[in-house]
């Protein structure tokens, strides 16, 4: 059985669930502490992230830029609108590619699960074109979460 | 990719993706399609001629009536692209697996 889950809801939400073994403060810390989020939220094999740049704190600033060491490289930008530690987080975010993409609204629950924690973590893109262009290239380059359950569709 | 990106874009309408989920029970002609939904078969027409650009479903002539069915290749090259998407999340998710289980042992050894 997989950890993670992920579907589409309405015709603007990607929900995104994963389950992890540590409690609640550790997933949140590894969310928010630059440090962490450069060890983990890098996309495919051989993709590094040398700025991360996050103010965990309302109204704080988020920039993470990627490179592929091959002369690839993009980056996205964002600003945190709401932080709960260690149970909630409400962002927005948009990619450059360069141009930068329509803002994607997340809001991420962090709750106890047993020993562990229970992720759900909720975007929200403005319309329908938007969410699926996303879903067709916003993972190309590593990163947004999405996917479709295509039997969820047919 | 190109294709793909049509795809996407293609199943972003509820009733282009309904359209699809009939068609996964069986071929289907316009004036099928239209039935269950509230809309004129102009309407339903211009959905299929999306559905049949980004290269979802396929027609078939039959004297004056044309068929739609779901095509094949289109819905599995889709597949195939939604599971890399998600074998790349997963990805990410394993690796802070690992990075929570370093902060649990760091945590542990600075209590000794």
């Amino acid at each position: 059985m997989s950890k993670m889950t992920l579907k589409i809801e309405g015709d603007t939400h990607v929900i995104v669930t994963r389950r992890f073994a540590a409690p609640p403060e550790a997933v949140y810390r590894a969310h928010t502490d630059p440090k962490l989020i450069q060890k983990w939220l890098l996309g495919p094999e051989g993709w590094t992230m040398p700025v991360c740049i996050n103010e965990a704190k309302a109204g704080g600033k988020i920039r993470y830029e990627w490179t592929n060491g091959k002369g690839g490289g993009f980056y996205i930008t964002g600003e945190y609108l709401e932080l709960e530690p260690y149970n909630r987080i409400v962002h927005v975010e948009r990619m450059h590619l360069p141009d930068p993409t329509p803002d994607n609204h997340i809001e991420t629950r962090f709750e106890a699960d047993g020993a562990g924690t229970l992720m759900t973590m909720r975007m929200t893109l403005p319309d329908g074109k938007t969410r699926a262009a996303m879903l067709a290239t916003g993972m190309e380059r590593g990163m947004e979460a999405s996917y479709v359950r295509l039997e969820g569709m047919l | 990719m190109d294709n793909l990106d049509g795809a996407f874009s293609a199943l972003a309408d509820p009733t282009r993706r309904a359209i699809l989920a009939r068609l996964a029970t069986g071929e289907a002609t316009v004036n099928e399609l239209t039935e269950p939904f509230e809309m004129t078969q102009p309407a339903i027409s211009q959905h299929l001629k999306v559905l049949e650009d980004a290269g979802l479903i396929v027609r078939r002539v039959e004297g004056t009536k044309r068929p739609r069915r779901l095509a094949k290749g289109g819905i599995e090259a889709m597949d195939q692209w939604l599971a890399m998407l998600r074998k790349a999340l997963e990805t990410n998710y394993d690796r802070l697996d690992e990075v929570l289980a370093g902060m649990e042992k760091h945590k542990k050894g600075k209590k000794r």
